[in-house]
């Protein structure tokens, strides 16, 4: 790696792989089970915490010598919620019908464990750029997870892919659907989306027994 | 010397060839095996897991030859005209003709289940290194018989595959799974593809091709109509045979009473959930049609229809009798006190029959309430071996005080 160093390289490849957010240290649950029954939203979501997190551990990094410690919980909501409302105003003025399928779950990036979760762990603590990697780097891992659950929910529930019919026309009948297939309902309800997270989950710890913990 | 010794025999010559595992597989499948138990252990039973999973085959069995007759009865019925007043021994019902269309909508619903979930119970056998277990016997005999008729069968497929991998295995395999692998594959089934598990379409064979051509038939089960608020258009001893559209195997009340005695008299299924599940269902029933006579509900409301009818009548339609017999039974996911039997059962019986009439979407409300009790049932234990211990402090102290 010419760019990074190795040890900052570990901060963005980690998080992607065996300290994931969401599959290892289990946060950030509720929006990956609330907005992936489409990809698109995943999508967007992914886009918003990367953009949350990255910038918003820098600002943390930035002040972390003049945050006296007592109030530092309250400095990091508003740095949070500020970067928020940037994010839901940009997506009501230029993607309103997507902000309208995400509704309140962007508001409620603020109380994403993910985030406070590292301004607490990482960016109070180290540089800014090293804060920037790790807030990228988690901030992927979490997308990496909401793509995937977005992808399976939205192909074998809807048979659709960010909107295109993949899989043939489910009521004309063409395509698979012509075979006698048919979309998965299950899939579009929020316990299937827990289902997959756990497969995942399953998957990743019996490729890496190191994970495993008991 | 009868076929049990020559068995015993031929174990003997088998012993220690590879030929061993599959041989005693099939020895012990009807038989004892003729050791009992080495070393230190102090517990002695006469029936293994197979032996038991056997027994309730056996009583399934019934269920599963009448559910073929019935589907091609339902076939014929609705494109020919109901018998009315049928006698058991019908010969309306028990014919060829109704028997074969049942044979070839049914048997393949059987292979595919079986098929299916023993593949993957041998797929996980061999990742973890043990033996196969006996577990899928019986759910891959209670599966057919709790679909619709018509049902695709990728569908089951995909059910099964789905109920036996995230129900049972992840859990750890028979023995360890907290939800009942059959009533998980129906309730995938239900909530993935609702439009073949329920309405007025699916429960007679042949109802959905028919439907929007001229010789359309109507399927609709007696909850589905009693929902509408349609009138009750099937005498009692047509629900209690079982001559009424349904799932596969649930229709006949009275092979699944028969089904129930021979269970409780083989000391498989536990008696005390079954007599507590119907209280439950009777105490529920009785509860609505007390609210219905006291003026409560009236004509207008959505509820009407299922609250007034007599509560006694709610155990002889849908499938409630199938479920509280051989499903909330199951020793894994059942409570294991004596007192939680009948706080488990009277729960089951409760709730089937309160989500039957409160939700007209989920016409038959056995398969949640005993999925619910399920998860409840370690509470109940928890909470009831707790007590014991409370109360056995208490006499001890009074003895000490």
């Amino acid at each position: 790696m010419g760019l990074l160093s190795k040890k900052d390289a570990a901060l963005i490849k980690d998080p992607l792989a065996d300290n994931n957010p969401i599959t290892i240290q289990v946060l950030g649950i509720c929006s990956a089970l609330a907005i992936t029954a489409e990809l698109k939203a995943a999508i967007v979501m992914s886009i918003s915490v990367l953009f949350v997190l990255g910038v918003g551990n820098v600002v943390i990094s930035l002040m972390r010598n003049i945050i006296p410690s007592k109030i530092r919980i309250i400095v990091q909501l508003v740095v949070v919620a500020a970067l928020v409302i940037i994010v839901d105003q940009v997506l009501k003025a230029f993607a309103y019908e997507l902000s309208k399928t995400l509704s309140v779950f962007v508001g409620l990036i603020i109380t994403n464990c993910i985030i406070m979760g590292r301004f607490e762990a990482f960016a109070l603590g180290n540089g800014p750029w090293r804060s920037f990697l790790d807030g990228i780097g988690n901030a992927a891992g979490y997308g990496l997870i909401l793509v995937l659950v977005g992808f399976f929910r939205e192909l074998l529930g809807s048979g659709t892919l960010l909107g295109f019919k993949v899989l043939g026309d489910s009521i004309e009948k063409t395509g698979l659907y012509a075979l006698g297939y048919e979309n998965n309902g299950f899939m579009l309800l929020s316990p299937m989306a827990l289902i997959v997270v756990g497969i995942i989950i399953w998957v990743q710890r019996s490729k890496n027994k190191a994970l495993i913990e008991d | 010397m009868g076929l049990k010794q020559n068995l015993h025999n031929l174990k003997e010559k088998y012993k220690g060839t590879k030929m061993a595992p599959a041989f005693n597989a099939i020895h012990t499948f009807l038989y004892l095996p003729n050791e009992t138990t080495h070393g230190g252990t102090h517990i002695k039973a006469a029936d293994d897991l197979k032996r038991t999973m056997n027994i309730v085959i056996m009583a399934l069995v019934p269920c599963l030859i009448f559910g073929m007759f019935n589907a091609g009865y339902q076939h014929n019925a609705a494109i020919n005209g109901f018998t009315e007043g049928m006698s058991f021994f019908s010969g309306d019902f028990w014919n060829m003709n109704n028997f074969l269309i049942g044979l070839t909508k049914i048997l393949p619903l059987v292979i595919v289940s079986y098929g299916v979930g023993l593949l993957i119970e041998f797929i996980f056998a061999v990742i973890k290194g043990h033996e196969v277990e006996e577990g899928y016997l019986v759910t891959g005999m209670l599966v057919p018989l709790i679909v619709p008729v018509d049902l695709p069968l990728w569908m089951l497929a995909v059910a099964v595959a789905f109920g036996v991998v995230i129900g049972k295995e992840v859990f750890g395999g028979t023995g360890m799974n907290i939800l009942n692998p059959a009533l998980t594959i129906r309730a995938f089934l239900f909530f993935a593809y609702p439009t073949w598990m329920s309405g007025d379409k699916v429960w007679v064979h042949g109802a959905v091709e028919a439907a929007g051509t001229a010789d359309a038939i109507s399927g609709e089960t007696i909850l589905g109509s009693l929902a509408q608020s349609q009138p009750l258009s099937y005498s009692v001893s047509d629900m209690f045979f079982g001559f009424i559209p349904g799932s596969v195997g649930e229709t006949s009340t009275l092979l699944i009473l028969l089904g129930a005695l021979f269970l409780i008299f083989t000391k498989i299924g536990s008696w005390r959930i079954m007599v507590s599940a119907v209280i439950g269902a009777l105490v529920m029933g009785f509860i609505f049609n007390q609210v219905v006579a006291l003026g409560w509900i009236g004509e207008t409301s959505k509820f009407h229809g299922l609250m007034k009818l007599e509560f006694w009548k709610h155990l002889l339609i849908g499938g409630f009798a199938f479920g509280a017999v051989y499903m909330a039974t199951d020793p894994v996911t059942a409570s294991q006190t004596n007192k939680g039997k009948w706080i488990y059962g009277f729960l089951i019986g409760f709730i089937s029959i309160m989500i039957r009439v409160f939700n007209p979407a989920y016409p038959e409300g056995v398969m949640l309430a005993i999925l619910l009790m399920n998860v409840f049932a370690p509470t109940i234990d928890y909470y009831v071996v707790q007590g014991n211990v409370k109360r056995r402090l208490k006499r001890l102290k009074a003895k000490t005080a």
